[in-house]
């Protein structure tokens, strides 16, 4: 990332060269992403794969294309920190479904 | 301020503060030149906006995540709901692939048209900002066709379908229907500020960082398509 540095009044000019580097990685991915879907892949192997391709395009978008990757670590951590809430809230979410899941078993079928 | 002693420093550091009590007292206090993020209003405001959409879509996720875990009736398989017939046989989910790559594309453009505007190149910068604004709109087109074709040949409905889990209509028209709302802003958002370029209105500042806040906020709506294809399409 030598040369691609904002200057001091927080501009963000980067060569237009990365942002298609970014762009074709990015379809990449996608069509990557959907072949998982397109072969018909199961079980770990599927779920692993759409969760890394997915983590590796939301990246990429977010360090490139938003230009997080050349903010200051101030606003870097005000935005990706809060969002990691999110997996406490999805933790204790599966183990209520889970529960759900059970007593519907239990008392619903 | 820093090379002065620590009782000195507090005693100056808030004159405006320590003279007064009140709501003014509290307006003075954050108010007194602080700043914590070394970037323009806009851009910090356009960020902690985005945080808190982070938010709404992060627990529409997790919501749906809930109900299809808890359901006891068999989740429809996405790759056959939206499977399109094409060439005599079912290509699986063809269609939110196609509005993938359309919305990629429309990100590549918008990172185009921001680098434009730094260039100071403000022609070029409005022309990208409307083939993304095309390519936005192209996206709402798709996304309507495929509610069209759900919910008159499905017969999806928020509170049931034919092929499994009753859940499965809520979530797919709360989450694609807000993710469509925010394509649909965010289209309207780039014309006003790609018109706004053109005229001019932007010339007294000396800078087109707008173009950059516009661009965050449409890479945001391909940011949380990117999750939703992963964790409602394809899974």
């Amino acid at each position: 990332m030598q040369g691609t540095s904002p200057s001091p009044a927080g501009q963000q000019q980067h060569p237009i060269g990365l942002y298609l580097k970014v762009w074709a990685l990015l379809f990449l991915l996608s069509v990557m992403s959907y072949a998982v879907d397109y072969f018909h892949l199961q079980g770990l192997l599927r779920w692993s794969l759409i969760l890394l391709f997915m983590m590796l395009k939301a990246g990429l978008i977010v360090a490139v294309f938003m230009h997080l990757a050349w903010e200051r670590l101030a606003l870097i951590c005000a935005i990706v920190l809060p969002p990691l809430a999110l997996l406490v809230l999805v933790g204790l979410m599966a183990s209520e479904a889970g529960h759900v899941h059970l007593t519907r078993l239990l008392y619903f079928r | 301020m820093s090379s002065l002693p620590a009782t000195t420093a507090s005693l100056v550091s808030s004159p405006a503060a320590a003279s007064t009590a009140g709501l003014r007292g509290l307006v003075a206090d954050w108010s007194s030149d602080r700043q914590a993020f070394q970037v323009s209003w806009g851009k910090a405001m356009m960020w902690i906006f985005l945080l808190s959409d982070t938010f709404i879509f992060g627990t529409f996720l997790t919501g749906y995540m809930t109900v299809r875990m808890s359901t006891t009736v068999p989740w429809p398989n996405p790759s056959q709901v939206f499977a399109l017939h094409v060439g005599g046989a079912d290509v699986p989910l063809l269609l939110i692939a196609v509005m993938t790559f359309v919305l990629i594309s429309s990100s590549g453009t918008m990172a185009m048209a921001v680098n434009c505007a730094y260039r100071r190149d403000r022609a070029s910068a409005a022309r990208l900002m409307f083939v993304t604004a095309a390519f936005g709109a192209t996206f709402v087109g798709m996304q309507a066709f495929e509610w069209t074709k759900l919910i008159l040949d499905e017969g999806v409905r928020p509170w049931g379908n034919p092929m499994g889990a009753a859940q499965f209509g809520s979530a797919f028209f709360m989450i694609t229907g807000f993710h469509g709302l925010h394509v649909t802003a965010g289209v309207i958002y780039l014309l006003v500020v790609a018109l706004r370029l053109l005229r001019g209105r932007y010339e007294n500042r000396g800078h087109y960082q707008i173009v950059e806040i516009a661009g965050l906020y449409w890479h945001f709506v391909d940011l949380v398509w990117v999750f939703i294809f992963a964790l409602f399409y394809l899974w």
